[in-house]
């Protein structure tokens, strides 16, 4: 890897459980697929590193070569890609978001998972 | 610059040429689209390979031109 954006990334997914890429920041997020998915980890009380794209150009666009995905936001956990926003949201109500929390050893309130998932029967 | 329904449907139908695209224009402002395909090619692949296979197919324009896609992969029953 010769990008240093590509070793920026690394070392933030290598340094943290859960990293979300996002345009703006969990508490005040500037895209609506970027806000969607930090309402759903905020929701779920996971603890997670946001990193905002739109404050450095080299990561915007290198994140996007880094994990061969063309949008933002990018869930990382465990140094492992899970999704964007779709995905996100599919797997929160599927119950598989739950589990990789669980497999990744993250916490989470399982109650509010449960609750998203309730709501949205 | 905004793309038309029929040109993501069928840019998707040239890479999986026996699935099922459905193409939705959700604010009928031919920049919010919603997509689902149906295709055999997605056996065995995760929901992440899917929808890179679909960004693949689309050739660039996902993030670009086309600004937001929302994706639904399945296989066929």
């Amino acid at each position: 890897m010769t990008n240093p954006a590509h070793e920026a990334i690394k070392a933030d997914i290598d340094a943290n459980d859960v990293v979300l890429f996002m345009k703006g920041t969990s508490t005040m997020p500037q895209c609506g697929f970027s806000s969607t998915v930090a309402s759903i980890l905020n929701y779920m009380e996971v603890p997670y590193k946001d990193v905002n794209v739109l404050a450095d150009e080299g990561v915007r666009n290198g994140i996007k070569e880094f994990s061969d995905w063309p949008t933002i936001p990018q869930l990382y956990v465990k140094g492992e890609f899970v999704g964007g926003c779709d995905i996100i949201k599919e797997m929160v109500l599927s119950g598989e978001l739950d589990t990789t929390f669980e497999n990744g050893g993250v916490a989470f309130n399982k109650a509010a998972s449960d609750k998203i998932r309730e709501q949205n029967a | 610059m905004a793309m038309q329904a029929v040109e993501i449907e069928s840019l998707i139908k040239e890479a999986f040429p026996t699935a099922n695209v459905i193409i939705e224009d959700l604010r009928g402002d031919g920049d919010h689209y919603a997509a689902t395909v149906v295709a055999s090619e997605f056996a065995g692949k995760n929901r992440v390979q899917q929808h890179q296979m679909v960004y693949a197919a689309l050739k660039g324009r996902m993030g670009g031109e086309l600004h937001a896609l929302a994706l639904t992969t399945k296989t066929p029953e």
